[in-house]
């Protein structure tokens, strides 16, 4: 085994495990008085980590020459653009949090701790691994990695009994999801033979036993669990609402990604001679989260669980693609997952800018009344992101639908897409009634206070992505989206 | 022509509506300066229209997105769509002038969006560049509806949002499966692509579910009075006067030459929608209370007769129905406009606390009467010219159909001959209503154009007809072999040896 083949494949991995030991090591014992050259660091590791993606996205990798340290991981073109994406939602993790951890919002223990850097670091480093995973020991290493340094994020707030209640509930849930998908693992190994994604897809070939069925849906319930889609959504609303605000902008974008990323590549890859299997289910998947995300919405008060309800909702549209089963679908699976990074990112940044005199934070729809008139900037960025959310046309967020339904029409699954494009209207319901609160409805003025420099970029950025400009990075985000996909379906 | 004007005329009110956002009061100025400056493109646009040209003229194209591209170009019936937008667009700032005094520029920013928007749809070559502009529309007019509008303007604009949505994303679909079957989203291309029948008839309805909401037929209408009433004056302008028109538009631009075949199986079925149209929304008019719900109620029995003209499948009715559309544009338009002038003065809308008008208000009682004649269809108005020529269409189709719809005709003249006796004829009972003073120097701009064009397109309705008489013969053309069955008696009679206005024939047209 050539192993410096198999670490030049993983530099990204590599900078964020030395980074992240190295910024604990920091933070132990500097404490929190380092706590901001801990941050910076840790978005400088990520950034970097982030341009040793970029020669490989560029010119496409894929094939066997990919595979490190045999068959564990894969790095191709695929992974390459889901690590991208999601160190970039990491950064706007890390770049919301001081303003947010400094005020009287954090309550009790005001000022950022040096442990948040370090658990999105470690963070990210779980969901590197699980989408390059090709075998089934890699992606739960993965794939819990993840998940423990989120848990310790959702609760990072010790005092605050909201937060301490995310944890918990994530963890108690996260680890009944981490079960399942561990039991479906147990089974494919036990009907096929094999943890590596080649071995157990040849174990797969011809008629599905019902042992191998049984595995199958465990495992895809398992990942239905993480990516928060219906049926497996129920902790979704709890978790973001109670974890401080920017982990839960940190929940709604760089974990989807991972674990859309990883479902994705598992049923392609493993599943991918077994597509009519697996179909139904994610078909299913598709349209119970975009109904029930958008209905469910609807009654919302909190606009942190407004939000993970959208997240539940844009999540079935996501699906869509993967149902697909085509190169052209999970192409646009990434275009709508890019896009739906960039208006989550925007939509928590501008509810972390609706902040009072004092400094505290304002969540339900009575707060933000009339902010069109007193605060007519975020006002006016939350009403494109909406709109862009509802996917109106010009904004970007339009592109993202269409691309995932004409992938879906021209597969042939032309009822199903109807169905699905009609229950988006429902959806369009709540994102119009965050406009008509904003602007149709007289000013409460309880947004008063000032918002720190690193949101109004992030919510700028997000915002000018997300606008009609936005349209001049398709053709590019297509080159890309394209070449990871085509590396997801070549299979060995 | 290299000079790319389609694009300029939607980059002068893009750059306007930027700049009204941080203007303040300062944008009023702004707005009328951006829409004149496109009106002046406008007329440069029709001058340089050379009849009898190509059929796509001032084309262009650009590929900066994935998945369409950037792709304008006009034919006449476009031109005199996109020329209603622009000559339109003026006469809406100068009636907001005063009448909208909170967040002008915001205001004047959506209307100056909404035409760029109007434009597009009207320009574009792409079908999925026509369907980001036809849906954009919504987000000015909600918050157009919603910020300035009346009491019960969230109601009107949430039902006008959702209506509108819901109708138009099964027509996404059907573009989809259109483009993946035709293999491109030229849309010149595709109204030559011969869909199998079979798949023509979803496809139709797909698209019908969107334009049948926007035109508005019955029974898909009720967001429309809502909407209307609730609006300012200018948003009540601009959606009878342009917004409608993108139903009519889209059933000519799509679903009459895309589905021939399944436009005449569901023939029939229009007409019966557009029948009880034309009756049912005369009677509810001629009870309305108020102006602005008639007028809205009046303007879906002209559309249903758009509608009919356009599925009468011959040169008549498809000729009658663009200029109804361009006639209800401006008429109605107008008509809306007469019901601010006198709710900026007295602040209500209730035909009871008007009466009398005429005596101290002469100059408008003259226009309010000229909009009234030409809303009936008086000759010598547009509105006549138009009526007309859809009728005839439709009575070489069905005569049935014809005689319904004149019934309409004479309902119209009822509901408006009433209206305007309530309000300009009459007692003066109330004193305050008796008490205001004729249009201003500001009212007369507004007025005088239209009143203007509404003669010309009366008197001279040629002007309008020859920029798109090739673009009708082509679609005739391509429709003709497809025509419904006809319940009309066309007995064939004895050839007279000579007729009165004999010509040598020339082939083709026959029914």
């Amino acid at each position: 085994m050539d192993f410096s083949a198999s670490f030049a494949l993983v530099i990204p991995e590599l900078i964020l495990t030395v980074a992240g030991l190295a910024l604990l090591l920091v933070a132990a014992w500097g404490g929190d008085k380092l706590v901001r050259p801990v941050a910076i660091l840790a978005a400088a590791a990520l950034f970097a980590a982030g341009i040793m993606t970029v020669p490989g996205l560029h010119s496409g990798v894929d094939g066997v020459g990919t595979y490190a340290f045999g068959t564990l991981m894969k790095v191709d073109s695929f992974a390459l653009f889901s690590k991208a994406l999601l160190y970039l939602a990491a950064i706007g993790a890390l770049m919301v949090a001081p303003a947010f951890f400094n005020s009287v919002a954090a309550g009790a223990e005001r000022g950022l701790r040096a442990e948040y850097p370090v658990l999105i670091l470690f963070a990210c480093l779980g969901m590197s691994i699980m989408v390059s995973a090709s075998d089934f020991m890699t992606l739960y290493l993965g794939l819990e990695l993840n998940s423990l340094a989120a848990y310790v994020l959702a609760s990072i707030l010790r005092q605050d009994q909201r937060s301490a209640e995310a944890g918990l509930k994530y963890f108690v849930l996260g680890a009944l999801a981490s079960g399942i998908l561990l039991y479906g693992m147990s089974l494919l190994y036990g009907f096929t033979g094999g943890t590596d994604f080649v071995a157990v897809r040849a174990g797969l070939a011809g008629e599905l036993s019902t042992g191998q069925l049984f595995g199958l849906t465990f495992v895809l319930a398992g990942l239905a669990f993480k990516i928060a889609a219906v049926p497996f959504h129920m902790w979704t609303p709890d978790v973001y609402e109670g974890a401080p605000t920017p982990v839960t902008l940190f929940f709604a974008t760089a974990p989807k990604v991972a674990a859309v990323a990883l479902t994705a590549r598992v049923v392609f890859e493993v599943f991918g001679g077994q597509v009519d299997a697996w179909r139904q289910i994610v078909m299913f998947i598709a349209l119970a989260s975009i109904i029930f995300g958008a209905l469910g919405a609807i009654g919302q008060d909190n606009l942190k669980r407004l939000l993970a309800y959208s997240s539940i909702n844009n999540i079935g549209f996501i699906l869509l693609g993967l149902a697909v089963a085509l190169p052209a679908g999970a192409s646009a699976m990434l275009i709508y997952l890019f896009i739906y990074v960039a208006m989550s990112l925007g939509s928590f940044a501008a509810l972390l800018m609706l902040r009072g005199d004092d400094g505290g934070l304002y969540e339900t729809f009575g707060d933000i009344a009339g902010l069109a008139v007193t605060r007519p900037a975020i006002a006016w960025c939350l009403l494109i992101l909406m709109f862009s959310l509802a996917g109106i046309p010009p904004l970007l967020g339009f592109y993202s639908k269409f691309v995932v339904f004409q992938a879906t029409v021209e597969a042939g699954l032309v009822f199903f897409a109807a169905i699905a494009i009609a229950a988006s209207v429902i959806g369009a319901f709540y994102y119009i009634k965050f406009v008509k609160v904003m602007f149709f409805d007289e000013p409460a003025g309880v947004v008063a206070g000032k918002s720190g420099t690193a949101h109004w970029v992030l919510l700028g950025l997000t915002t000018l992505i997300v606008s009609p400009l936005g349209y001049l990075l398709t053709p590019s985000l297509a080159d890309l989206t394209d070449k990871a996909a085509a590396a997801l379906f070549l299979v060995p | 022509m290299d000079f790319p004007i389609l694009t300029t005329m939607m980059l002068v009110p893009l750059v306007g509506a930027v700049l009204c956002l941080f203007a303040g009061s300062a944008a009023r100025m702004i707005a009328l300066v951006a829409t004149l400056a496109t009106f002046a493109l406008g007329v440069l646009l029709w001058a340089n229209y050379e009849i009898g040209g190509p059929q796509w003229q001032f084309t262009e194209r650009y590929d900066f997105v994935a998945g369409f591209s950037y792709a304008l170009g006009i034919d006449g019936i476009a031109l005199m769509l996109i020329m209603l937008s622009v000559f339109l667009m003026p006469i809406c700032i100068l009636a907001s002038w005063d009448a909208i005094s909170k967040r002008v520029g915001e205001f004047m920013s959506a209307f100056l969006f909404m035409e760029v928007l109007m434009i597009g749809t009207f320009a574009a070559q792409d079908i999925f560049l026509f369907y980001i502009m036809f849906e954009a529309g919504l987000i000015p007019m909600y918050l157009i509806i919603g910020v300035w509008g009346g009491d019960n303007r969230i109601y009107a604009s949430y039902k006008f949002f959702l209506y509108t949505l819901l109708g138009s994303v099964l027509m996404l679909v059907a573009m989809f499966w259109m483009v993946a079957e035709a293999g491109t989203s030229d849309i010149p291309t595709l109204m030559q692509y011969p869909f199998p029948e079979g798949a023509q008839t979803w496809l139709w309805l797909a698209f019908f579910a969107s334009f049948a909401v926007k035109v508005p037929m019955w029974p898909f209408h009720t967001w429309l009075p809502d909407a209307h009433v609730q609006a300012p004056t200018a948003g009540s302008v601009i959606l009878a006067g342009v917004l409608l028109k993108l139903g009519g538009y889209g059933f000519i631009r799509f679903s009459l030459p895309m589905f021939p075949d399944a436009s005449a199986d569901f023939a029939w079925f229009v007409f019966i929608l557009s029948m009880v149209a034309v009756i049912y929304t005369s009677l509810v008019a001629l009870v309305q209370a108020d102006m602005k719900k008639l007028i809205a109620y009046s303007s879906v029995a002209h559309m249903a007769i758009v509608t009919v003209g356009l599925f009468a499948f011959n040169v008549q009715g498809l000729e009658g129905a663009v200029i109804v559309m361009l006639s209800h544009g401006l008429v109605s338009g107008a008509l809306f406009l007469c019901v601010g002038v006198i709710y900026d003065r007295l602040h209500t809308r209730e035909i009871e606390r008007y009466g009398g008008l005429s005596v101290n208000m002469p100059y408008y009682a003259i226009f309010f009467l000229l909009f009234t004649m030409a809303s009936i269809g008086l000759p010598g108005t547009s509105g006549f010219v138009g009526e007309f020529l859809s009728l005839a269409g439709i009575y070489q189709t069905s005569s049935l159909v014809a005689l319904i719809c004149t019934t309409g005709i004479i309902l119209g003249a009822a509901y408006m001959l009433y209206l305007y006796r309530r309000v300009a004829f009459g007692q003066q009972n109330n004193s305050d209503a008796a008490a205001m003073k004729d249009i201003t120097a500001r009212e007369w701009a507004m007025m005088a154009p239209i009143a203007a064009v509404v003669l010309w397109m009366g008197v001279y309705p040629e002007s309008f007809l020859a920029p798109m008489r090739a673009d009708i013969a082509a679609l005739d053309a391509r429709i003709a072999v497809a025509a419904p069955d006809s319940d009309a008696d066309l007995a064939a009679g004895l050839p007279r040896a000579e007729a009165a206005n004999a010509v040598e024939y020339a082939g083709g047209g026959d029914h």
